[in-house]
């Protein structure tokens, strides 16, 4: 069992460890990217937090920010498991296996940026039970720490099952993997409600405190999620051999679709609710699209996105830019675009101004945030990277384990490994 | 005391008398300082020391004694009394000059409350200052890295024709003499809830609401997490963005492990009426330095209070009364 398990990871390793050029690049950028972040991680580390521009009137910034969104990217990235088994998408493996490796990385970003964003990133351990004392179940953070942990490991333990098995040549124990995966279904719908009570949860911030926040965030995560993963589709299907359809991806393309229209529905009753009642509660969303008291505000951002969101809308919904894959990709990208911003910045900086006294601090990430930011999304890209470069010839069966010869090697001649120098 | 073999859980209801009568009491029971051991947590602890040691191999041995450390709320007597001599042992080290810590506790039959007269508040900001002195807070360093001057009262200066408005109320307001014709004055530092939403929020049981009504903060559990600060409607947590700038010569050696220890960057910290002196029978610095006499202080379950002379006698305003905060400081118009 051992001896098998240590083969699997010495043909995991050795297949990470070569490929062509582009790869070698790649991979060498997102190191790279890493250490820069690691540079404004320490000089935070050294000085505390006031090295970012958070300060007592707006104490969470752009790495919660980032952190609210990646939660909705893992969200939706199993959730495409459910049609892609409805509409038999061919290698439901495959879209099943990528979309849980994109949600590994995506919350492996998400741990990241709330441990950068801790004060006393020393002390985590009192997060945990036994070695601390968490509030459970009064604090929603602590909800929130138990349900982004508890999805990580589900969805590790069904992707490494799925691989370690395929690897040996083996078909994965249904038994397991099945169960496994309908859990992953109402986990990763629960990672992001749990996140918008987070903010739901909160009286005293009536920008948040908003029954819709949570399917706001569902419908939300349903478009930049299958933005990304059309995306990768498209890429693993050039590179990595991977047989997918264009009927599947137009098809994801139409339900894309269905999505942003309920989360602009969404956002115009949000914005109906405010304007129509007109209380002082409005400030926020003022704050948001036009500025308030004399202070710019995020109208750039705002107005962007919901452009984009828009724009993104007809590319989806009209059958000839949703079958271009010209025109589907700006799509993707706008949509990516315009939820990156609303579930970032747009959402928790408008909650917090102005603040519970009415005062105005304009909030805007320093160097080093964006540093920091940089180096956990190439965490995150790194991780997904080295995963799917073995995943995938897994899946396909061309990497698997051979009894005679070397330990592992590559059965097929195709992919990226093929071509390392 | 006998070793407690049933391990409390955090649900378990407040076993001190002063909790029973509050109505509306924390759920989680606020277990008040110097309870009785966890067994439990502790055969954890020395089970997990590897697993610290991996993880404090990052930060130095200060991540480790952060792991060996309980919480205040946990530690029995004995294991207060050792901690407090460990931390003036720390800030001997840090100041170079002795700093007195105690743990004087609660009384009973005491719940403190506050109330402030809005009609004769002039804005002068006295309480601010001697709230600063008194505790402990961050002083500016302009010069240095670390700028983080905090303030735990902030005055709002307002319209009379708008009233109370605090989308309109100036913080800033920096005119050669206060008060301003036409202008009022409302400070703002902790409310005291007893619906707490900030202890509610916290996700590690750092802050808790004491039974003589203040809500402390273990300035050695907080994470800095910030979200009781996110919680909080009447933004009056203060976090140490860097190294707080406590000079040696403007140092109050007097504290209270609960209020104005010294504290280090990377925690919260906020009003707790003067802890260190309310639990000792004196006022608090900002009752103690308030020109005009607008700010009182006292027992509320004492009839015979000057706070309950005040709640029974004068029309009262709560700070948003709206979210049921509950709070314990009251404001009100003498005139």
């Amino acid at each position: 069992m051992l001896h098998k398990l240590f083969q699997f990871l010495g043909g995991a390793f050795k297949h990470v460890i070569t490929g062509n050029r582009t790869y070698y690049a790649w991979v060498a950028f997102l190191l790279l990217l890493m250490g820069y972040g690691a540079m404004g991680y320490a000089h935070q580390f050294q000085e505390g937090l006031i090295a970012t521009a958070m300060r007592d009137q707006v104490m969470w910034g752009f790495y919660i920010g980032n952190f609210t969104f990646l939660v909705g990217v893992a969200a939706a990235a199993v959730v495409l498991v459910i049609p892609a088994y409805i509409y038999h998408w061919g290698p439901i493996y495959e879209i099943a296996i990528i979309g849980e490796l994109l949600a590994i990385s995506a919350i492996i970003m998400c741990l990241g940026f709330v441990s950068v964003d801790i004060g006393r990133p020393d002390r985590f351990l009192h997060l945990m039970p036994i070695f601390g004392s968490p509030n459970f179940p009064r604090s929603m953070l602590s909800w929130d720490v138990l349900v982004l942990n508890l999805y990580l490991v589900l969805n590790t333990v069904i992707v490494s099952h799925m691989l370690y098995k395929q690897f040996h040549g083996q078909q994965p124990n249904k038994k397991i993997v099945v169960p496994l995966v309908l859990l992953s279904i109402p986990a990763a719908v629960s990672i992001h409600s749990v996140t918008a009570f987070l903010y739901g949860g909160i009286p005293g911030r009536p920008f948040w405190n908003d029954a819709i926040l949570a399917p706001r965030f569902l419908a939300s995560a349903f478009c930049s999620g299958p933005a990304i993963i059309l995306i990768l589709l498209q890429i693993l299907r050039k590179t990595a051999g991977l047989q997918i359809k264009d009927a599947a991806i137009w098809k994801i393309a139409e339900l894309m679709a269905y999505a942003i229209f309920i989360n602009l529905f969404f956002l115009g009753c949000e914005v109906f609710k405010e304007y129509y009642s007109n209380t002082h509660h409005l400030s926020h969303m003022e704050y948001l699209f036009f500025g308030y008291h004399g202070s710019p505000g995020l109208g750039m951002f705002a107005w962007t996105s919901v452009i984009a969101n828009v724009i993104a809308l007809v590319l989806f919904l009209v059958p000839a830019t949703r079958t271009n894959f010209f025109t589907l990709n700006i799509g993707c990208v706008l949509l990516y675009i315009g939820v990156y911003i609303e579930k970032g910045i747009g959402l928790v900086i408008p909650g917090l101004t102005p603040d519970t006294l009415g005062e105005i601090y304009e909030y805007v990430p320093t160097k080093h945030e964006v540093q920091v930011a940089a180096g956990i999304f190439g965490m995150g890209f790194l991780a997904f990277t080295l995963m799917i470069k073995v995943a995938i010839p897994v899946a396909l069966g061309k990497l698997q384990y051979k009894a005679k010869g070397t330990s592992a090697g590559d059965a097929d001649a195709e992919g990226p490994a093929a071509h390392a120098a | 005391m006998a070793m407690n073999a049933e391990p409390k859980m955090p649900t378990e209801g407040c076993s001190h008398g002063g909790c029973d009568a509050t109505p509306g009491s924390d759920p989680t029971g606020d277990k008040p300082l110097g309870g009785v051991k966890l067994s439990r947590r502790e055969f954890a602890k020395s089970t997990a020391l590897i697993a610290a040691a991996i993880t404090a191999a990052g930060c130095g041995t200060s991540a480790l004694e952060t792991f060996k450390q309980t919480r205040l709320r946990e530690m029995s007597h004995d294991e207060l009394k050792a901690f407090l001599v460990k931390l003036e042992k720390r800030y001997e080290a840090r100041f170079g000059t002795h700093v007195d810590v105690r743990a004087t506790p609660h009384a009973e039959g005491v719940k403190f409350a506050y109330a402030l007269d809005l009609s004769r508040c002039i804005g002068c900001r006295r309480c601010v200052h001697a709230c600063v002195k008194e505790n402990n807070q961050s002083r500016p360093n302009p010069e240095g890295t670390h700028n983080n001057p905090i303030q735990w009262i902030k005055v709002l200066e307002m319209d009379k024709e708008k009233g109370i408005d605090l989308n309109e109320a100036e913080p800033y307001y920096n005119p050669a003499e206060v008060p301003r014709e036409g202008k009022f004055y409302m400070p703002v530092a902790c409310q005291q809830c007893e619906n707490s939403a900030c202890t509610k929020a916290c996700p590690v049981q750092a802050t808790w609401k004491e039974p003589d009504g203040m809500v402390v903060i273990d300035y050695d559990w907080c994470i800095g997490c910030r979200y009781c600060m996110i919680a909080c409607p009447y933004g009056t947590r203060r976090f140490n963005w860097g190294e707080p700038h406590l000079p040696k010569d403007q140092l109050n050696t007097n504290t209270h492990v609960l209020g104005n220890r010294p504290r280090e960057k990377g925690v919260v910290e906020k009003c707790t009426f003067c802890i260190q002196r309310v639990r000792e029978g004196r006022y608090p610095a900002c009752v103690e330095i308030c020109p005009v006499g607008a700010r009182k202080f006292g027992n509320l379950m004492d009839p015979k209070s000057e706070i309950r002379a005040v709640l029974e006698t004068k029309r009262v305003y709560i700070l948003k009364e709206d979210l049921n905060t509950q709070p314990k400081f009251f404001y009100f118009f003498g005139v």
